[in-house]
């Protein structure tokens, strides 16, 4: 796609930081042609981050951008969409930002359920510090801190998404990009709090889980598997022996936050005081 | 003989869960109706059940707004109400309670009400706090009916009969008021103020609530902490009627970052809390002064360190709102005197946030808004909403250098431009950047904006007499206290000085201080606020009166703080 037409989502000359090879080059483009063959305008498309490499792919991207702090995407997207539920949310950042830092607005945005597409560049570790461990690191790998192995078990996302009810979960590979593509596709279109958790190789701190291994522990769900099974999917998402790629969950039955909240296609920056409401308030007050 | 002629304090003691601040709630309103100065202020403990709390209610011939630490009357519905408020219990205190309650206690005015038998009359016991009100509006000589058209109201939803026993109860308490008026020769001759068609009565949450619907504020996303939760409270209510959009956050971390997101993307977004929540929230404040997005927080000061005294009330925040967040940038930092004054000072805290994209504080503390006062709805200012907001053309960069250091700002979706917006130092369009050139402007452009925000800065209101050799100095919420104290000690030598705006502070006011003698009055243990005017203005502080305690000051206890130094 890429190569035939310009992508209005390209940044022109622009100098990027990430280490040659690293698996968020094809990341970003799998992102940039996903928003482009969805026809999405970047007037109305937001890109929100925390910190850390992948939290810098916004920095990229011809679009509306809040790059804040590390963890904290989440909050910061889920006010966007409530202030002007016509732009299109996306909420992007690492293992580390997004499970760990942000372990908890992750829980809770789950829970409330607004309609944003959240992805994870999961490279099981913490690239932008120097290689220690991160909540999804496999148990035993040796990083500069965690010399003696990593001890604990890793955090498993499409498990703990699944057990809030997530109404979209997906696990896509960064090193095939048509596929990594269309599942995010899927997830931005999705209304509702989509969790996209990619495998993205760091060629530079994670010498276990490269390009070559991620081909090798993952399988991609057959054309038969049934998706909107919550049973079956958690049967999938507790899988050691080989990781499954695809979208593990999708159901369409929860209300967006922003429906229960009530709140309307008018942005924020309209908004207006009601002077009659404010009379009778008042009056409230005698 | 007991004559109250200019004012009276009532005291009600009892347990939580007893009703005490249903009574007051009650006693207010009608007295409110009747026309009177009222105003209200509670102490209580952070427990749901039992302890020991008080509210007192003062009626004044002008209008008041602090704590007086004298009761003339207690009504006390428990015995340990009786010796929770032993220390402001005088010669001259007239205590109404049962029998039992004061046992083995010394009291000199004890009279003794029936409040159960006369609710069991009625009955049942349930009533008792309708007997209370009843007693005291007795006392005062006040008519029923105002009461009685509240009971209708408040019990109606509970049927005919409930009202009518209500009525009942509330007559027994009249009459024995009235009689025991008679009887101890008390008098209470003071003059309604006759404000009523334009006087509403409201509480420091709702001035803080109907300010921040007055501004347009569209956003709030916050966690419960008292006394922060109010205004969280206070506009979930209002939602629906104002478009507000109002989170429960998962988090303090969280709050402040949702409402940056919104502001970011055109909201006027505040947050509620207070120290502790607050506490978790700096990084959010260094994310404002980098990104420039604008934000409004509320915090409602309780004392510290960690938990303190959840309930009770302190000015100790001062610093960790004029030093949080790591880096150097811009912030505002105001603290109303008044209820009318939050009204306003709410409103411009919007504006000034959106017009110099930064952080305004608004700090106020549990004293003040739980305080109950009579507001008159003339002196109500609406400040036109201004955004600030601009629609973007194509080249629309987020940092534009300018020479006022203020870029214009643009929110997503609205215009042609994209709006990128880091927490990375960065460039003109938004994209982080390492390059010290760039570095040095920027710094000097988040900066920029405070000489400006000085020049309009709220000068403080000066009281007392125009020429003084001694100026007291007070913020926030201590404005009526210090304003009461002057006026009873009746001084020449001895002004008062309130500021409403902490920070950044005008040029003009190294002139106004120009007494031989400059005291400040804090609610905190180290004069937070005297630092900072020596910081910022130059001014030496003679002397600081402060207090750490959890309570408010009282009027007597800044009388006699200020007397000391007369006889010295
Ligand atoms: C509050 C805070 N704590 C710590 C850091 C330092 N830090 C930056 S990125 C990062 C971890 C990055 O890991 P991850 O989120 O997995 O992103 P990656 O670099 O691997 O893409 C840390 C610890 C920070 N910027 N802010
Ligand atoms: S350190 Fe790893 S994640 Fe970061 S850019 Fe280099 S390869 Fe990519
Ligand atoms: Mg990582």
């Amino acid at each position: 796609m890429n190569n035939m037409t310009a992508n209005p989502f390209d940044m022109q000359g622009k100098d990027i930081n990430w280490c040659p090879g690293c698996g968020n080059y094809k990341l970003l483009d799998a992102v940039k042609d996903a928003f482009y063959e969805l026809d999405l305008d970047r007037r109305n498309l937001v890109i929100v981050s925390g910190i850390g490499q992948a939290a810098k792919l916004p920095q990229y991207v011809n679009a509306n951008m809040f790059n804040g702090l590390h963890g904290r995407a989440l909050p910061v997207a889920m006010g966007v969409k409530l202030a002007n539920r016509n732009l299109v949310v996306i909420a992007e950042s690492g293992d580390g930002c997004m499970y760990g830092e942000g372990g908890n607005h992750f829980l809770h945005a789950v829970r409330r359920n607004y309609d944003i597409t959240v992805i994870v560049h999961d490279n099981m570790v913490y690239g932008l510090t120097k290689g220690q461990a991160s909540p999804t690191s496999r148990m035993g790998m040796e990083t500069s801190l965690q010399f003696n192995g990593v001890m604990l078990e890793p955090f498993n996302p499409v498990a703990v998404s699944l057990a809030l009810n997530a109404p979209f979960i997906a696990r896509a590979s960064a090193g095939d990009g048509e596929k990594t593509k269309a599942i995010i596709k899927e997830a931005i279109s999705f209304k509702g709090c989509s969790i996209v958790d990619i495998f993205q190789p760091c060629v530079i701190f994670n010498k276990i889980n490269t390009y070559q291994w991620f081909r090798e522990n993952t399988y991609y769900l057959p054309d038969d598997y049934d998706p909107t099974d919550r049973k079956l999917a958690f049967e999938k998402a507790i899988e050691t022996e080989k990781l499954p790629l695809g979208v593990i969950y999708r159901h369409e039955g929860r209300e967006l936050y922003e429906d229960l909240l009530c709140i309307t296609h008018i942005p924020s920056y309209e908004h207006e005081i009601s002077e009659k409401a404010f009379e009778k308030m008042l009056e409230e007050y005698r | 003989m007991h004559h109250y002629a200019d004012e009276i304090s009532i005291v009600f003691g009892g347990a939580a869960g007893q009703g005490v601040q249903t009574i007051a709630d009650a006693l207010v309103k009608v007295l409110k109706r009747n026309g009177y100065y009222v105003f209200a202020c509670t102490e209580f403990m952070s427990r749901i059940r039992g302890g020991s709390n008080s509210t007192e209610v003062r009626i004044t011939g002008k209008e008041r707004k602090a704590y007086v630490r004298g009761i003339d009357v207690l009504v006390a519905l428990n015995a340990e109400a009786v010796d929770h408020l032993e220390e402001r219990i005088g010669e001259a205190t007239l205590v109404f309670a049962e029998k039992d309650h004061v046992e083995g206690k010394e009291i000199k005015n004890f009279i003794d009400t029936p409040f159960a038998a006369f609710a069991k009359q009625a009955g049942s016991p349930v009533f008792s706090n309708t007997v209370a009100v009843g007693v005291v509006l007795g006392l005062l000589g006040i008519s029923l009916d105002a009461f009685l058209a509240y009971l209708s109201v408040q019990f109606a939803s509970k049927g005919e009969e409930v009202v009518a026993k209500n009525v009942k109860a509330a007559k027994l308490g009249h009459d024995f008021g009235t009689e025991t008026a008679a009887r101890n020769r008390i008098q209470v001759t003071i003059k309604p103020a006759d404000t009523s068609p334009d006087e509403l009565l409201i509480d420091g949450n709702t001035a803080l609530g109907i300010g921040t619907v007055a501004a347009g504020c569209s956003f709030i996303s916050s966690y419960p902490m008292s006394p922060g939760t109010g205004l969280l409270t206070f506009l979930a209510r209002r939602a629906d009627d104002f478009d507000i959009i109002v989170d429960q956050a998962e988090d303090e971390i969280s709050a402040i970052n949702a409402a940056l997101g919104a502001s970011y993307a055109g909201a006027r977004a505040i947050v509620s809390t207070s120290g502790g929540g607050f506490a978790l929230m700096e990084e959010g404040i260094s994310l404002a002064g980098v990104t420039e997005v604008p934000v409004v927080v509320h915090i409602g000061q309780r004392p510290g360190p960690a938990t303190g005294l959840p309930t009770r009330t302190e000015q100790g925040d001062l610093n960790l709102s004029l030093y949080a967040g790591h880096g150097d940038f811009s912030r505002v930092i105001l603290a109303p005197g008044s209820f009318v004054q939050a009204i306003e000072l709410v409103q411009r805290a919007f504006n000034l946030a959106d017009k110099y994209q930064t952080t305004v504080f608004v700090l106020t503390d549990q004293f003040f808004l739980d305080s109950v006062a009579s507001v008159m709805k003339s002196e109500i200012v609406r400040l036109p909403v201004e955004r600030h907001i601009i629609r973007t053309d194509r080249d629309y960069k987020r940092y534009r250098l300018t020479k006022n250091g203020l870029s214009p700002r643009g929110v997503p979706g609205y215009g042609d431009g994209i709006v990128k917006t880091d927490s990375h130092e960065h460039d003109e369009s938004g994209h982080l950047t390492e390059n010290f050139g760039v570095r040095r402007k920027m710094v000097h452009k988040r900066l920029q904006r405070l000489e400006q925000l000085s020049r309009e800065a709220l000068l403080p209101e000066r009281f007392g007499p125009a020429k003084a050799g001694s100026l007291v100095i007070c913020w926030g919420s201590n404005r009526g206290v210090l304003e009461e104290a002057l006026e009873r000690l009746k001084r020449k030598d001895l002004a008062g000085l309130h500021f409403s705006q902490l920070y950044p502070l005008s040029p003009e006011i190294s002139g106004m201080l120009d007494a031989k003698n400059v005291i400040v009055l804090e609610n905190n243990a180290t004069g937070q606020f005297a630092d900072l005017l020596n910081r910022d203005a130059g001014v030496r502080v003679s002397r600081k009166i402060l207090k750490a305690t959890g309570e408010p000051f009282s009027v007597e206890e800044v009388v006699e703080a200020l007397q000391e130094r007369q006889h010295e």
